[in-house]
């Protein structure tokens, strides 16, 4: 017990620890990577919780699932996106007969920081048709997760924590409370609960519908969602979730009346409560953070006999973070004067850092291009997603983990030559394994470059989950021919070499791959100065 | 009581330990703080911003509104006029004068003076010179830290005590050339 200042992903890691957890899995993704971190960091000094990040999303979902089947209590982490990729364990965990706590934590994207989409994650969580909690500080990440194993294990589903940027690296004091001993590891007497086989999965859907009326009663019971009611004003009230409600707490302070209001933070959406509030004003404002979750239910498809406003009227911006900004706008309150400059300022986007492998690797595949009427270079999620902007221009699509081979082989499948495809190793070892071994069945014209800076770069550095020395021969065994893997060095000093070799390649009416190795300088730096972060 | 601070630099002019800094000043003093930070992909060698919020009661929000911020801290001057949307008309606008250049479109460095002058609120400071003095250079983020302490409300014996539980593990003559360089800023 005591009070620590917390980033939100280290006080969600720290519940999750002091709930008793036995394991925990993810992998990297912002802004949900300081997560597992803290959990790793706190296994190095105490025994007793194993952690790890895994190959991908999915992976590491279903490993956490192996710990919940023991009865062990297992937190397992990602970014929104990432959950699409661990979509089909999430969804069927759902039926499962979850024995031990079973945790898993999603940090959302609003405002693309950091992602390629900007997605609400409460609606996975709708869809699995379990539970989810939205904290708002870095206290609740703290007592929600601890609170959701307690559920997890009462309903027997898995539940998930969603989390969203700012909550997520933003830092405060947490007071923490007395530590749970972690569950005994004991298999679960119910294996038909973990088959879904047609006959028993259909057993396990009608479990899971029929135990929807108790998860509501729990939501609507909830002090995590709290109605007040002004009967004195009715002119309108308000609904709010996530950080929604603290920056209405700062606006509600200049409004003439407070409103009644409804924090909604677990989910399913406590029904009756809204119901309570709807009647006793003439207007809701729905404020919250992603999408219109909550608003699409209430305005449905037919009229009714109250105004809804929020994102589908304009009131709240449909895209973007919520900030003190638009929600003073949608309370109707001015906005507050600050200083301006009538000097253009000019924007400075992220870069790559300064003798960054991947600058060498695409200058050289650049100057290769050249000799070529046309080209297609494809690429994938990471720091050298960078290579999009100047002064690189080097790179033609960025769609999601591991969509750079697939795509470049039905380009190049489509008649298109040369093509090129531009990934990480550590996004390889994610989700481009398979569609390499796609382009090997059809020995499909195309080139793969693997960009190996033995890094986790993007997200702060942590260890790929193979070592480069492996790669070359994980590449040979899924039957690249040895002639057509070359290892390159990005530096300035093979430029004229590595420029060949591309040439080469690129002419290639076959599938080869060029692994241009070199670590990442702040993986290098980190390595030199000996400390892990 | 609150202040509210928009912390502004490019990624790696070490803006996360400046907002450290403060933070851990105000907490010793017993305040509240919420500081809101920018990870991933977002910090590499672009425009960076983090929050910082103090008060004797209760913080609702991680993020400062327009028009509320009682100060700008930036660690180069194009980015202290980035944010001049968040500054309130009475708020301080303190800046290194040192700029970072690594984008090809840069103003004209004494254009940004003007700019920085003319919203009357600036607070100007030659970080690089302090820190030079002060015999480390990477101690320039700890002198703007002194030129916004004075300013702030949380006592210069709190932040000094910060600094030293910030360099701790970096041996003493850090710490000293952190706290000479943080004096110095405080001018």
């Amino acid at each position: 017990m005591g009070e620590l200042v917390l980033l939100g992903d280290e006080a969600l890691a720290l519940g999750a620890i002091d709930a008793g957890i036995s394991s925990a899995y993810g992998y990297p993704g912002t802004p949900s990577s300081e997560i597992m971190e803290y959990v790793l960091k706190y296994s190095e000094t105490n025994d007793g919780i194993f952690a790890s990040w895994s190959s991908n999303e999915k992976t590491a979902y279903e490993e956490a699932l192996g710990a919940s089947f023991v009865g062990r209590r297992v937190l397992v982490t990602m970014k929104h996106v990432g959950l699409n990729v661990a979509a089909d364990p999430f969804m069927n965990s759902a039926l499962l007969d979850i024995k031990g706590g079973f945790v898993i934590a999603v940090a959302d994207d609003p405002g693309m920081h950091s992602s390629q989409g900007e997605q609400d994650s409460r609606y996975f969580a709708a869809f699995a048709r379990t539970m989810c909690f939205e904290p708002r500080n870095q206290q609740e990440c703290y007592e929600m997760t601890r609170e959701a194993f307690e559920v997890s294990e009462r309903f027997h589903i898995p539940v998930m924590i969603r989390l969203v940027t700012r909550l997520a690296h933003s830092r405060a004091v947490v007071n923490t409370a007395p530590v749970k001993p972690q569950n005994p590891m004991e298999k679960t007497d119910n294996t038909k609960g973990w088959m879904l086989l047609p006959a028993l999965a259909r057993k396990n859907w009608a479990s899971l519908l029929e135990r929807q009326s108790s998860f509501l009663e729990y939501t609507t019971a909830s002090e995590y969602n709290p109605l007040t009611i002004n009967s004195d004003f009715t002119e309108f009230g308000v609904i709010t979730s996530g950080l929604g409600k603290n920056y209405y707490d700062e606006a509600k302070q200049e409004l003439p009346e407070l409103p009644s209001h409804l924090h909604i933070s677990a989910y399913p959406v406590p029904v009756d409560k809204v119901r309570e509030l709807a009647e006793n004003v003439k207007k809701i404002i729905v404020i919250e953070e992603g999408c219109t979750f909550i608003e699409d239910y209430l305005r449905g498809y037919l009229p009714q006999a109250i105004e809804i406003s929020g994102k589908q009227d304009g009131e709240v911006p449909l895209t973007g973070e919520l900030n003190p900004d638009n929600i003073r706008k949608s309370l109707g309150l001015a906005a507050k004067d600050g200083h301006a400059t009538d000097m253009d300022i000019p924007g400075r986007p992220p870069q790559l850092c300064k003798g960054c492998p991947h600058a060498d690797t695409y200058a050289a595949l650049n100057e290769a291009r050249e000799a070529f009427d046309n080209s297609i270079v494809t690429s994938d999620i990471g720091c050298y997603s960078l290579g999009a902007l100047p002064p690189h221009n080097a790179i033609e699509t960025i769609i999601c983990m591991g969509a750079s081979i697939g795509t470049a082989k039905g380009a190049a499948e489509a008649g298109f030559k040369p093509v090129v495809s531009v990934i990480g190793d550590s996004t390889f070892l994610h989700s481009g394994i398979s569609p390499l071994i796609d382009a090997v069945s059809c020995n499909t014209p195309m080139t793969v470059v693997i960009l190996d800076n033995g890094t986790v770069a993007m997200t702060g550095g942590q260890t790929t989950i193979m070592p480069s020395s492996r790669l070359k021969t994980l590449i040979e065994g899924i039957g690249i021919e040895a002639g057509h893997i070359k290892t390159i060095i990005p530096l300035k000093k093979h430029h004229a070499e590595n420029v060949e070799i591309f040439k080469t390649e690129m002419n290639y009416q076959g599938i080869s791959v060029i692994i241009a190795l070199r670590e990442c300088l702040e993986t290098a730096k980190k390595k030199k100065s000996g400390g892990s972060k | 009581m609150k202040y509210d601070i928009i912390l502004a630099g490019v990624g790696g002019q070490g803006v996360l330990s400046v907002a450290a800094g403060i933070a851990t000043g105000a907490m010793l003093q017993g305040l509240q703080v919420r500081q809101s930070e920018v990870h991933g992909m977002a910090q590499r060698g672009g425009a960076v911003m983090s929050h910082l919020r103090i008060s004797d009661t209760e913080i609702p929000g991680d993020l400062v509104g327009e028009g509320s911020a009682d100060m700008i801290l930036s660690m180069e001057p194009l980015e202290a006029l980035r944010y001049l949307a968040y500054l309130k008309p009475d708020g301080k606008l303190v800046t290194a004068s040192d700029p970072f250049i690594n984008i090809p479109n840069y103003p004209d460095e004494e254009l940004i003076k003007s700019k920085v002058d003319a919203t009357g609120a600036g607070v100007v400071v030659d970080a690089k010179a302090i820190a030079k003095e002060s015999g480390n250079l990477r101690a320039a983020n700890m002198a703007m830290v002194g030129a916004a302490s004075t300013f702030l409300p949380v006592e210069q014996k709190n932040i000094e005590k910060a600094i030293e539980n910030m360099f701790a593990s970096k041996g003493d003559t850090i710490i000293e050339q952190n706290i000479k360089a943080f004096r110095a800023g405080r001018g």
